[in-house]
C-alpha cells in the first residue's frame, strides 16, 4: 500500500477551469453507454443482455460502498438497505407517475415520459437514500469498526423490516387519480410481496451511462480534498484529526455520498425488470457487495468495478454453463479477448511498461471463466454436481483468503492504470507483484 | 394476565439462550478485542448437528426403550464437540494470522467464515449411514429418506427445513389431573368414551393422557378435548378430541384427564433456564477464581505483558475459542428442544438470533460476563414483550395482524443504536474496562 | 578476567528489523552471573528493542543464548519457565485486576504454592506498602506503586536473570533512590540484571557492567566504573561538562 503521504503528494493540485478535463470523462461515460447499448445485443442474447444489466447494478453498488467502506474506512454492512430505498422511491415515482399521468403501469407507449419518470425518480431515490446515510452517518462519529458495523448492520435490517411493513400496493389508476397523497401517504410498496409491476425502463443504455456517472463521480471524490481527507481518516482517525481534519464532517459526508450513489444504483436497479422487495435490503445483500469491494480493493474504484464484474460473470457461468458451453460465438469472443490481451501484454513488456504484467494475468480471466463454465457443465451432467451450490463457499473462501495474503484487497487503494507505466527501477519492490489480478 | 405470564416464561427461556451464545461473543471479544461474526454460524452449526447426530443415533444404535434424554445427553455431547472442534480450527486457521492486522481485516475475515459455514450448511446431506431400520426419531423427519428405510440413508444436513425430534421431556408441569379410569371405546379419529363421568369447567383447556400396553412396553399419548363445553359429561358419551394421523385402537387403554393450566410451564423451558444458569455460575468461576480465568483477564488487558508472566497466549485463546463455541452448541441444542422446527443453515432467521445474542452481549458491555447475562434477557423482553404487546395493541386499534410481531426486530436494534450513542460501553460497562 | 563469574546471557551480533527501518544492528555483550549490567543510551537508541529481542516478543537475527541454550525465536512464556523475565517499559501491570491477582501471575508459572508464599512473604519484605493494598485494584495505585508491583511481581516467577526496562520512568526523585536500591538488593540476592536505563547516573552506580548504545549501535562497554570516568560518557549521558 502506498502511504498517506505518498497519495497526497501523487494527487494534481490544480483547480483551473480545464473544459476538456471536466468534459471528457462525461462524454466517455455517453459514449461507452451508447456503445454497450448499440453493440452488446448483437454479439449475446437476450439472457446475457439481462446479465450485463444486473452486473452494471453491482458495479454502482460495490463502486458507492467503497466511499465509505474504502476510502473513508468506515465499515458499513447495511448498503442494500441504502440501495432498498433507492429502488423504492424511484420505482415509486415511475410506478405511480404513469399510474397518474397515464392511467395505467404497463403500457409501451408511454416510454419517453416513463423514462423521464424514472429519471427524477432517480434523482429523489439518491436524495432519499443519502438522507438515510446521514441518520447512520451521525452513530459513525461515536463509534469504531466492528461496532460502526453492527450498527449499520442494524440500520439495514430496520430498513427491510419497515418495508415489509408497507401497505398494499394499488393497481386501479382511477382510485390513485382520485387522491394520490392519501395513497402514498398509506406507503403502497406492497409489504413483502415486493413492488410489482415496475416497468425496466433502464435498459443497458441507461444503466452502463449511470455505471459510468458513478465511476466518474466516485473517482472525482476519491481525489479531492474531501477523498484525501477519507484516506486519512481511514489511515489513523487521530492523526488525522490532529492535521485539523474535521472528522464529523468528513465521516457523515462518506455516508452520505456512499449512500447517494448507492440510492442511484438501487434505483437503476429497481428498473431493470426486477420487483424490488424488502430482501433487497437485507445484509445479506450488502454482504454480496462487501465482497465485491474487499475483493477488488478497499480503496480501488477499478478494482471493485472488475470484481463485481467478474464476479457476476463467474456466478451466471456456474448457474448456467451450458449458456457459454453451447455457443461457439461466446466462447471465441472470450478467447479473442484473452488473446488480445495476451498480445497488448507482451507489447507492453517490449516497450519496457510495467502495466504488462496486468495484462498478462487479466489475460488469463477470460480463459479461467471458460474453464469453469466446462468444469460446471462437466460435473453437472457426469456427475449430477451443481457448482452454483458451491459459489458462496468459494466467494467465502477467496475473501478469507485474500485477507490472510493481500489485507488492502487485491489492488488496495491503486486504480489499475495507475499499475501502468515505465518500468521502475529493479531495486525498488515492483508495485504489482504478478498473479495478483481478481482472477475468478 | 395470562398473555403477560406466557411471555414472561418464554422470556426467561429465550433471554437464557441469548444469555449464552452472547457468552461466546464476550468471551472471545474479551481476548481478542475482535467480535467473532461467525459465532451466530456455531450456534447454527450446533443446532443442524443436533438434529443430524439425533438421527443418526436413533439409526445407528438400538435406542429402543433407552430413555430419550440418554439419546439428547449423547446428541448433546456430539454438538459440543463438532462445535468445539470446529471453533478452534476456525481461531487456529483463519484468525491466528490475523493477531496483529487491523482489526477491519480481522473482522471481513470473520464475515468471511461466517459465509463459509453459512454455505458448506447449505450443501445437500452427505450419504453415510448405513441401515435399514426405520428409526424412530427419523419418522418425525417425513423427508428423511432413512425414514423409508432404505439401505443407504442421507445424513441430512442441508437446504431443507427440518424438524427436531424432542428429546428432552416437554412435559407440562403445572396441570393438574382430576379424573383417571379406563377408555370404552376410541382409535383416536377424534372421539373416546370415557368409564366414569367427569365435570368440565368452562373455558378451560383439558387433555387426555392416554396410556397402553405395546409389546410388553407401555407407551404414552396426549390429546386435546375440543368441541367441549363446561358442565357434567356423562360416562359413555362420545367426547372429541383432536385427530391423530395414524388412528390407533385406544379400547381398554387408561387414561388420565388433565386440567390443562392457564400458563403452561413446560420441563424444558425449567431445564433451559436450570442449565443455562448452571453454565453461567460455571463460567463465572472459571473466569474470576481459576488460573485460566486469570490468564484470559490478563491477556485481555494487555497481551505482551500477559506472555511475559508466562502465559501461552496462543492456548489460551484457543482454550477461550473453544469454550465460546461449546457454550453456543449447549444453547443450539437446548433452543431445538424448545423451538423444534429448524431453517435450512443460511436462512436469515438464525442470522437474527445470532445477532441478538450479539446485540445482547453488546447492550450488557461486551466483554463482562454479567453484562451478556444482563443483556440477554433485557433483549428477549424486549422483543418478546414488546412484539407481543404491540401485536395486542395494534390489533386492538384495527391495524392489519403481524405487524407487532414484524417490529420485534426493530426494537431490538433500535435498542442496540440507543445504547450505542448513551453509553458506548454497553449497560455494564466501565471505562476502566474490567473485561474478561 | 579469569576470576570473571561464567556468562548467563550471551548476545552476539543481534539486530532487529522494523520494516525497512533498522532497530538495533548487531548489537553483542554478555550478561555474567550476579551481576548487573546496564544498556545505557538516548531516546531511540535501542534499548528496549534489546529487551524485547532478547525476551522473544520481536523476530530478531543473531543468537542470544541463556545458561548456555540458544533461545533466539523462544517465545517469551517458555523463557519465564526457564527463569528470564522481563519487567517491562512502563510497568505493565494488569490495572483490571487486583493487586493480589497481579503477584498471583507473577507466580503463573509455579506449582510450588509454599515456596510461592515465602517468595510473596520476601516481596513483601521489600515493599511493605504493597501488602497494605492487596485487595485494591492496581489501576488505583500510585506511579511509585505500580513499579513496585511490576518489580514483585517479577521476582515471584523466581528469576535467574531479570531484564528491566526504565524502572525509574516517571518516578519522583526520592522513589528513584528507593527503587535502585531495591535493584541492588534483588541483586545481592543473587539475581542476575540486564538493566536498561535512560538514568545513566543512577544505572552506573548500581551496575557492574555497562554497555553504550546509540542509534542501534553498541558504542562502548565495559566495567561500569570506568565508564562513568570516561569523558565521552560524561558529557554525553551524565550532563558533567
Amino acid at each position: 500500500m502506498k502511504n498517506l503521504a505518498q497519495n497526497i503528494a501523487d494527487v494534481p493540485r490544480s483547480v483551473a477551469f480545464r473544459p476538456a478535463t471536466i468534459l471528457v470523462p462525461w462524454l466517455a461515460c455517453l459514449a461507452v453507454a451508447l456503445g454497450v447499448h448499440h453493440y452488446l445485443p448483437m454479439i449475446v442474447d437476450e439472457y446475457w443482455v439481462n446479465v450485463f444489466r444486473r452486473m452494471g447494478v453491482f458495479v454502482m453498488a460495490a463502486v458507492s460502498l467503497n466511499v465509505v467502506n474504502g476510502f473513508a474506512g468506515q465499515f458499513s454492512m447495511g448498503h442494500a438497505g441504502f440501495m432498498a430505498i433507492g429502488a423504492y422511491v424511484a420505482a415509486g415515482f415511475s410506478y405511480y407517475g404513469s399510474l397518474y399521468f397515464r392511467g395505467e403501469a404497463n403500457v409501451d407507449d408511454f416510454m419517453i415520459q416513463g423514462t423521464l419518470l424514472m429519471l427524477v425518480g432517480i434523482v429523489a431515490g439518491a436524495f432519499a437514500a443519502a438522507g438515510a446515510g446521514y441518520l447512520v452517518g451521525l452513530p459513525s462519529l461515536r463509534l469504531r469498526g466492528d461496532y460502526l458495523a453492527i450498527v449499520t448492520l442494524g440500520f439495514g435490517e430496520i430498513i427491510r423490516v419497515t418495508l415489509e411493513l408497507t401497505g398494499k400496493q394499488v393497481y386501479d389508476a382511477k382510485a390513485f387519480q382520485d387522491a394520490p397523497l392519501s395513497t402514498l401517504a398509506t406507503l403502497p410498496f406492497n409489504g413483502s410481496t415486493g413492488f410489482e409491476r415496475v416497468l425496466p425502463y433502464a435498459n443497458l443504455f441507461w444503466v452502463w451511462l449511470f455505471v459510468g456517472v458513478v465511476c466518474v463521480v466516485a473517482y472525482r471524490i476519491k481525489n479531492s480534498s474531501a477523498g484525501r481527507a477519507f484516506l486519512s481518516i481511514r489511515e489513523d482517525e487521530i492523526a488525522a484529526r490532529s492535521m485539523g481534519i474535521d472528522l464529523t464532517k468528513y465521516k457523515v459526508r462518506a455516508f452520505v455520498l456512499a449512500a447517494f450513489l448507492g440510492g442511484v444504483a438501487g434505483a437503476i436497479y429497481a428498473h431493470t425488470g426486477v420487483n424490488p422487495s424488502p430482501t433487497d435490503a437485507g445484509f445479506q445483500r450488502s454482504f454480496d457487495i462487501i465482497i465485491f469491494v474487499v475483493l477488488g480493493g478497499l480503496g480501488s474504484l477499478s478494482g471493485t468495478a472488475i470484481a463485481a464484474t467478474l464476479l457476476t460473470g463467474l456466478s451466471e457461468v456456474l448457474r448456467g454453463p451450458e449458456s457459454i458451453v453451447n455457443s461457439p460465438a461466446g466462447v471465441w469472443s472470450l478467447a479473442g479477448i484473452a488473446l488480445a490481451l495476451a498480445v497488448g501484454s507482451a507489447l507492453l513488456k517490449a516497450v519496457g511498461n510495467r502495466g504488462w504484467r496486468v495484462l498478462a494475468v487479466a489475460s488469463v480471466a477470460p480463459v479461467l471463466l471458460v474453464c469453469f463454465a466446462y468444469l460446471a457443465q462437466w460435473l453437472a451432467t457426469a456427475w449430477g454436481v451443481k457448482l452454483s451450490d458451491y459459489r458462496m463457499i468459494l466467494y467465502a473462501l477467496l475473501l478469507i483468503l485474500v485477507m490472510l495474503l493481500r489485507p488492502n484487497g487485491l489492488l488496495g487503494v491503486r486504480e489499475v492504470w495507475e499499475l501502468f507505466g515505465p518500468e521502475k527501477p529493479a531495486r525498488r519492490p515492483g508495485a504489482v507483484g504478478p498473479g495478483k489480478e481478481p482472477a475468478p | 394476565m395470562a398473555t403477560f405470564f406466557d411471555t414472561l416464561i418464554a422470556t426467561i427461556a429465550l433471554g437464557s439462550l441469548y444469555a449464552l451464545v452472547a457468552l461466546g461473543y464476550t468471551l472471545v471479544y474479551g481476548v481478542l478485542k475482535f467480535i467473532n461474526f461467525a459465532h451466530s454460524d456455531i450456534f447454527v452449526l450446533g443446532a443442524w448437528t443436533s438434529f443430524t447426530s439425533a438421527v443418526a443415533v436413533t439409526t445407528l444404535l438400538d435406542t429402543q426403550g433407552v430413555p430419550p434424554w440418554w439419546v439428547g445427553a449423547l446428541v448433546l455431547m456430539l454438538a459440543v464437540l463438532v462445535c468445539a472442534t470446529t471453533g478452534y480450527l476456525i481461531e487456529r486457521l483463519a484468525y491466528r494470522p490475523l493477531r496483529k492486522a487491523p482489526r477491519l481485516n480481522v473482522l471481513i475475515t470473520a464475515i468471511g467464515v461466517s459465509l463459509l459455514l453459512q454455505n458448506v450448511g447449505q450443501l445437500p446431506g452427505y450419504p453415510v449411514v448405513r441401515d435399514n431400520v426405520p428409526p424412530a426419531a427419523a419418522t418425525a423427519d417425513a423427508s428423511a429418506p432413512a425414514a423409508q428405510g432404505q439401505t443407504l440413508a442421507t445424513l441430512p444436513f442441508g437446504p431443507t427445513p427440518r424438524s427436531m425430534p424432542q428429546l428432552l421431556p416437554n412435559a407440562v408441569l403445572n396441570d393438574s389431573a382430576v379424573a383417571s379410569g379406563t377408555i370404552t371405546a376410541g382409535s383416536g379419529r377424534g372421539q373416546v368414551r370415557l368409564d366414569q363421568p367427569i365435570e368440565i369447567l368452562p373455558d378451560r383447556q383439558y387433555a387426555l393422557v392416554v396410556t397402553r400396553t405395546v409389546d410388553g412396553e407401555p407407551r404414552t399419548t396426549t390429546f386435546r378435548l375440543v368441541g367441549i363445553e363446561g358442565g357434567r359429561i356423562e360416562a359413555g358419551t362420545d367426547i372429541g378430541t383432536q385427530p391423530r394421523r395414524d388412528p390407533i385402537d385406544f379400547e381398554n387403554a387408561t387414561y388420565r384427564l388433565v386440567l390443562s393450566p392457564v400458563v403452561a410451564l413446560r420441563l424444558i423451558d425449567v431445564l433451559i433456564v436450570v442449565s443455562s444458569i448452571a453454565l453461567m455460575i460455571v463460567l463465572q468461576y472459571v473466569v474470576f477464581h481459576t488460573r485460566l480465568g486469570s490468564a484470559m483477564r490478563a491477556l485481555s488487558f494487555n497481551t505482551e505483558t500477559a506472555a511475559l508472566m508466562g502465559i501461552n497466549v496462543n492456548r489460551v485463546i484457543s482454550i477461550t475459542f473453544v469454550m465460546g463455541t461449546a457454550l453456543a452448541a449447549a444453547a443450539a441444542f437446548l433452543y431445538t428442544q424448545k423451538y423444534t422446527s429448524l431453517s435450512q443453515p443460511a436462512s436469515a432467521v438464525w442470522v437474527l438470533l445470532g445477532l441478538k445474542a450479539f446485540v445482547a452481549a453488546v447492550v450488557g458491555g461486551i466483554g463482562n460476563v454479567r453484562g451478556a447475562v444482563l443483556g440477554g434477557f433485557l433483549i428477549a423482553g424486549l422483543e418478546l414483550f414488546g412484539s407481543t404487546y404491540s401485536e395486542v395493541l395494534i390489533t386492538a386499534a384495527g391495524g392489519s395482524s403481524g405487524i407487532g410481531t414484524a417490529l420485534r426486530d426493530i426494537y431490538v436494534f433500535g435498542l442496540l443504536i440507543l445504547v450505542l450513542l448513551v453509553r458506548p460501553a454497553g449497560i455494564l460497562g466501565t471505562v476502566t474496562r474490567e473485561k474478561v | 578476567m579469569s576470576d570473571q563469574p561464567p556468562v548467563i546471557l550471551s548476545v552476539r551480533d543481534v539486530s532487529v528489523r522494523y520494516g525497512a527501518i533498522r532497530a538495533i544492528n548487531n548489537v553483542s555483550f554478555d550478561v555474567r552471573q550476579g551481576q548487573i549490567l546496564t544498556l545505557i543510551g538516548a531516546n531511540g537508541a535501542g534499548k528496549t528493542t534489546t529487551l524485547r529481542a532478547i525476551s522473544g516478543m520481536v523476530r530478531a537475527s543473531g543468537q542470544v543464548r541463556f545458561k548456555d541454550q540458544p533461545i533466539t525465536g523462544v517465545r517469551p512464556d517458555l523463557l519465564v519457565r526457564r527463569g528470564l523475565c522481563h519487567c517491562p517499559e512502563g510497568r505493565g501491570i494488569f490495572a483490571n485486576m487486583t493487586v493480589q491477582e497481579n503477584l498471583d501471575l507473577g507466580a503463573f508459572t509455579r506449582t510450588d504454592a509454599d515456596e510461592v508464599e515465602k517468595d510473596k512473604a520476601r516481596v513483601f519484605e521489600l515493599f511493605p506498602r504493597i501488602k497494605e493494598r492487596l485487595k485494591q485494584n492496581a489501576g488505583t495505585l500510585s506511579g511509585g506503586e505500580q513499579q513496585m508491583l511490576a518489580i514483585g511481581r517479577a521476582l515471584l516467577a523466581r528469576p535467574v536473570l531479570l531484564l528491566m526496562d526504565e524502572p525509574s520512568l516517571g518516578l519522583a526523585p526520592q522513589l528513584v533512590q528507593t527503587i535502585f536500591r531495591i535493584i541492588r538488593e534483588i541483586n545481592q540476592a543473587g539475581v542476575s540484571i540486564l538493566l536498561v536505563e535512560q538514568n545513566a547516573h543512577m544505572a552506573l552506580r548500581v551496575a557492574h557492567h555497562a554497555v553504550v548504545l546509540e542509534t542501534g549501535s553498541v558504542r562502548m562497554s565495559g566495567p561500569a566504573a570506568d565508564l562513568a570516568a570516561s569523558d565521552e560518557v560524561r558529557k554525553a549521558y551524565l550532563g558533567h561538562g
